[in-house]
């Protein structure tokens, strides 16, 4: 095993790492810490977190992102919840039961001693959050409330309405901006990183470009801070932001930090299906709405044939010619399965001739027996009316579903023109979270001294498939509670290191190379615009490297992409100019990573000759379809060295010593 | 559909600006507003022109990114809905459609239908916060919070920055999303030790920014996607007359 591949976790018993590892990590005294600079690229969740509590510690900070502003961040769209160990419903909750549930949901691919530390302090976060006055939804008693989410048996969840994540980011923002009215963190919006500087091996600062004006910046840093959230736009489609994207991470593996696992994919089952080509993106219908949808399509082909061509409502369908196949499937868990598995059974049905929509493609999430049977009779019960109608159960309902989702309800409404109070929400998976991503050891730290890697661009937490509810709380949990301790342990080491000029050539000369790319971009002048080229990207990593994969599949896939690459570098037309507003130069770009990291997707998945988590591959699968873990050959990290003629993979093996490795099984 | 655009074009800050007509054919009715300007973009790209510049990334009315003032309502029509959210079903074929930037001086053009929205942040780094530094933090459960007021704090809290309500009041008043934030904070006990500091800083931030002044025509509420009600620019008043009562 290559040593550069040390994951540095502490020794000792896995409830004691942490907290021994914080009383002896090194510390940097306060004046030092005024003469140390941080660069923070991102302002997401664990972006603003991190450049808040830095800059509170007392080390100047810098912080970066592409949005006009830091609160606009990809984190403000999460909606469902954030997961916390602690045990407020009394229902069993604990650390362990916390990190067990989050290493079985990730399939037995993530490290042990990282999973316990995020579990052990997850209950500090909502404390912190709560602390800074984010309004998280409580009960009547003035308590804060909970719900369950999918791969688990307790109420962990802390949520507010449907926009938990926009709360979670504006409590960070807050925090982020009081750090800059103080002078302490300088704000560098409408910002893109296009490449890291290194200096003797060490990471010492950024090239960024003003999107504005269109100039590039150099910027030193004593330190390098990825923020940059995950790469699921190389999809084309997916339920994240438009402009989310894996520049900053795929710039920094250039210059040698190794990419993790990039082919664990997260496809959500609960999404709307798209509705056309000109589709720009997929919106998501929160997992929370599983607690309370049945999931169904019609048992019979005739039926789904009915409901395509439009001739029947789902309301028409009876109770005994629904076939309810989560529920069917997996009778311990039901709607509540983790994700990978509940997409998969989506597919399975839809493949299978059972899909509903116009496409084939969509399945029934259906509120009705809960609205009526659970919410309608608690209300009607509560009014003391003993014997409600069927309209009074409906109407009482309702109220209480719109009090929980009704933010979905209405998006759902406003994008499908159907109206889910009345008729089941169609639903299909797509793509929206990556587990891959940059290499992280116990400190967060990439392969590249000095370079960090926080939130949804490490590959840290969540093995091969994260449980919901699961990445708000790593991304806080990197930049409040974990970083402010590792990087001490790196910057402790630099305090004799003065502030470097960016004159410096290593800062010329990455400059220069950034110019010179985009000046290559632009000068293409070619026929096709650069959306053309990420629809077909996007096409061939969903139809070969999505839900399910295989090795002829595979092995065309990385054809087509070479190809897309030779012609999007000879073909596509950059309009304008560098030094100006231009958003399409600001797309090309990001295109050009994307294509070479579908690439390095396929590579990894082809390599990995095993199912777990979201990577299915069809040849390793169970009678019953299944997902079938080879763990003798297989429990390790590939971590991935971009090398001049390709990828060289390094392996870190996985050791489980705490958790007996499984089956993993929901049924 | 075919829809007729009138759309303001300009190169950037210093240029002068002017409304260019574009069509576009086959809109289909599922398309979102941006998803038409998308298809607009892609065919100005092809032949060879420059493409239209505008703010957006959720695309989910979330992340208070999209910015287009339409037929001479920010966000268009329809209530409660921001740009990204709006279809073009609330249209008819033939249609035309006039659409410009936000109109305010504190929020300078950037290019075409961006605006510089920074403003905001520099009201909101002048106190909308409360200074509480990560680890200093006790149990949450230890601070029971009335459901009714933790609602109430959600509501004003809801608010996406978008500066809909800057764009619709003739004088350019910030007032709405300023008392937004002043709001959630107060309504909640942890908010109340700063809360006086926090008004005046908030308040004399905004002024500088060159917001203009509220006189009570309510058209910032009226178009706000997120429907923060006006019930919090009077909350703001008493908190900012009551705060200067105290001197302090
Ligand atoms: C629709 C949706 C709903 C979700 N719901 C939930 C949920 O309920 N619970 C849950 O736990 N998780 C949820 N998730 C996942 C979760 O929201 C994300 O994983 C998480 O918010 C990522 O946070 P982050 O801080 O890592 O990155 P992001 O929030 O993506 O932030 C990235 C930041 O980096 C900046 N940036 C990127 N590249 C550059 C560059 N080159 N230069 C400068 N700046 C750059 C951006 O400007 C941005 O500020 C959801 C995701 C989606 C898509
Ligand atoms: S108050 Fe409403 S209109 Fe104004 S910024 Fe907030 S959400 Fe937008
Ligand atoms: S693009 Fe985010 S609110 Fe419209």
């Amino acid at each position: 095993m290559s040593n550069i591949l040390d994951s540095k976790i502490p020794e000792g018993n896995l409830n004691e790492k942490w907290t021994k590892y914080k009383s002896s990590v090194h510390l940097v005294n306060p004046a030092n810490k005024r003469s140390l600079e941080i660069i923070v690229v991102g302002s997401g969740l664990a972006g603003s977190a991190a450049a808040a509590s830095l800059a509170e510690m007392g080390y100047k900070v810098k912080c970066f992102c592409f949005q006009d502003s830091p609160r606009r961040a990809h984190s403000i769209a999460a909606q469902g919840g954030i997961n916390a160990a602690k045990n407020y419903q009394n229902d069993g909750d604990s650390t362990y039961r916390l990190f067990y549930d989050t290493i079985k949901g990730g399939d037995y691919r993530a490290r042990e001693g990282n999973v316990h530390r995020l579990a052990e302090v997850s209950s500090s976060i909502i404390d912190q959050c709560v602390a800074q006055g984010v309004p998280f939804a409580r009960e009547y008693g003035g308590l804060l409330s909970n719900r369950s989410f999918g791969g688990t048996q307790v109420q962990r969840t802390f949520y507010a309405a449907g926009q938990t994540g926009q709360q979670l980011l504006l409590g960070a923002y807050s925090a982020l901006e009081r750090q800059v009215g103080m002078g302490q963190v300088k704000m560098y919006s409408r910002h893109e990183m296009l490449d890291v500087v290194t200096i003797d091996g060490k990471a010492r600062g950024i090239i960024a470009r003003d999107l504005v004006t269109g100039q590039l910046e150099r910027h030193f840093g004593h330190a390098v801070l990825l923020c940059s959230g995950g790469y699921g736009n190389v999809f084309y489609l997916s339920t994240n932001a438009m402009g989310s994207n894996v520049t900053a991470a795929w710039k920094a593996h250039k210059r040698g930090a190794y990419m993790a696992n990039p082919c664990y994919t997260q496809i959500h089952p609960t999404c709307i299906p798209r509705s056309g080509d000109h589709q720009s993106k997929l919106t998501l219908m929160s997992e929370s709405l599983r607690n309370d949808g049945r999931i169904w399509v019609p048992a019979k082909k005739e039926d789904a044939e009915a409901l395509r061509n439009g001739t029947l409502r789902p309301t028409q369908i009876k109770e005994e010619d629904r076939d309810y196949y989560l529920e069917r499937r997996y009778p311990a868990f039901g709607n509540l399965v983790p994700r990978d598995v509940a997409s998969r059974a989506a597919k399975e049905r839809c493949d299978a001739g059972f899909g509903v929509n116009s496409t084939g493609e969509a399945v029934y999430l259906d509120f009705f027996y809960n609205m009526t049977e659970k919410y309608g009779r608690t209300e009607a019960t509560k009014k003391g009316i003993e014997n409600p109608t069927a309209p009074q159960l409906k109407e009482f309902g309702a109220g209480v579903i719109k009090e929980k989702y009704g933010n979905l309800f209405d998006m759902y409404k406003q994008i499908t023109g159907v109206d889910p109070y009345e008729e089941p929400m169609q639903i299909y998976p797509a793509v929206h979270y990556t587990m891959g991503g940059l290499w992280v050891d116990y400190n967060l730290m990439t392969t590249v001294p000095g370079l960090y890697a926080l939130g949804e661009a490490n590959f840290s937490d969540h093995g091969a498939n994260r449980l919901g509810a699961s990445a708000l709380m790593q991304g806080l949990a990197d930049g409040y509670f974990v970083i402010p301790y590792t990087i001490g342990d790196y910057l402790a080491d630099e305090i004799r290191t003065k502030a470097i000029s960016t004159d410096h050539p290593a800062f010329a000369a990455t400059e220069k190379e950034v110019e010179d790319k985009i000046q290559k971009l632009l000068n293409i002048k070619g026929t096709k615009s650069v959306d053309h080229y990420h629809k077909r990207l996007g096409k061939i990593m969903w139809d070969e490297c999505g839900m399910a994969r295989n090795t002829e599949g595979l092995k065309s896939a990385i054809a087509s992409i070479q190809q897309i690459k030779t012609e999007f570098w000879s073909n596509v037309r950059v309009p304008g100019e560098a030094n100006e507003f231009n958003q399409e130069l600001e797309k090309a770009g990001r295109v050009a990573d994307f294509i070479e990291l579908g690439e390095l997707m396929c590579k990894d998945a082809l390599e990995r000759n095993e199912s777990c988590g979201g990577h299915f591959r069809e040849e390793y699968q169970t009678d019953e379809g299944e997902a079938l873990r080879d763990d003798v050959n297989f429990a390790f990290v590939s971590a991935w060295e971009n090398q001049e003629d390709g990828w060289k993979l390094h392996k870190e093996e996985l050791k489980f010593e705490n958790i007996k490795i499984a089956a993993r099984s929901y049924k | 559909m075919k829809i007729n655009l009138k759309v303001w074009r300009q190169k950037n800050n210093k240029a002068k600006g002017e409304l260019k007509d574009y069509k576009v054919d086959h809109v289909s009715p599922d398309m979102s507003f941006l998803e038409m300007f998308d298809v607009l973009n892609e065919d100005l790209i092809t032949k060879g022109d420059d493409p239209i510049a505008f703010d957006h990334d959720c695309r989910e009315g979330i992340c208070g990114s999209c910015s287009m003032h339409i037929n001479g309502r920010p966000h268009g029509p329809l209530a409660g809905v921001t740009t990204c959210q709006l279809h073009m079903r609330s249209f008819k074929d033939g249609d035309t459609i006039v659409v410009e930037p936000w109109r305010a001086g504190a929020f300078p053009v950037n290019k075409d239908l961006s605006v510089d929205r920074s403003a905001f942040d520099r009201i909101i780094a002048a106190g909308g916060f409360i200074s509480v530094n990560t680890g200093n933090a006790q149990d949450a459960n230890n601070l029971p919070i009335g459901k009714e007021a933790a609602d109430e704090a959600f509501m004003s809290a809801a608010c996406i920055g978008c500066g809909a309500c800057v764009a619709a009041c003739k004088n350019a008043s910030a007032m709405l999303f300023v008392s937004a934030k002043v709001s959630q904070l107060s309504l909640l006990p942890q908010g109340q030790p700063e809360a006086k500091m926090r008004v005046m800083a908030m308040v004399n931030q905004m002024d500088a920014e060159g917001f203009g002044s509220c006189t009570n025509t309510g058209a910032c509420s009226a178009e706000c996607p997120k429907g923060i009600d006006l019930s919090n620019i009077a909350r703001m008043n008493r908190e900012f007359f009551s705060a200067n009562l105290t001197g302090k």
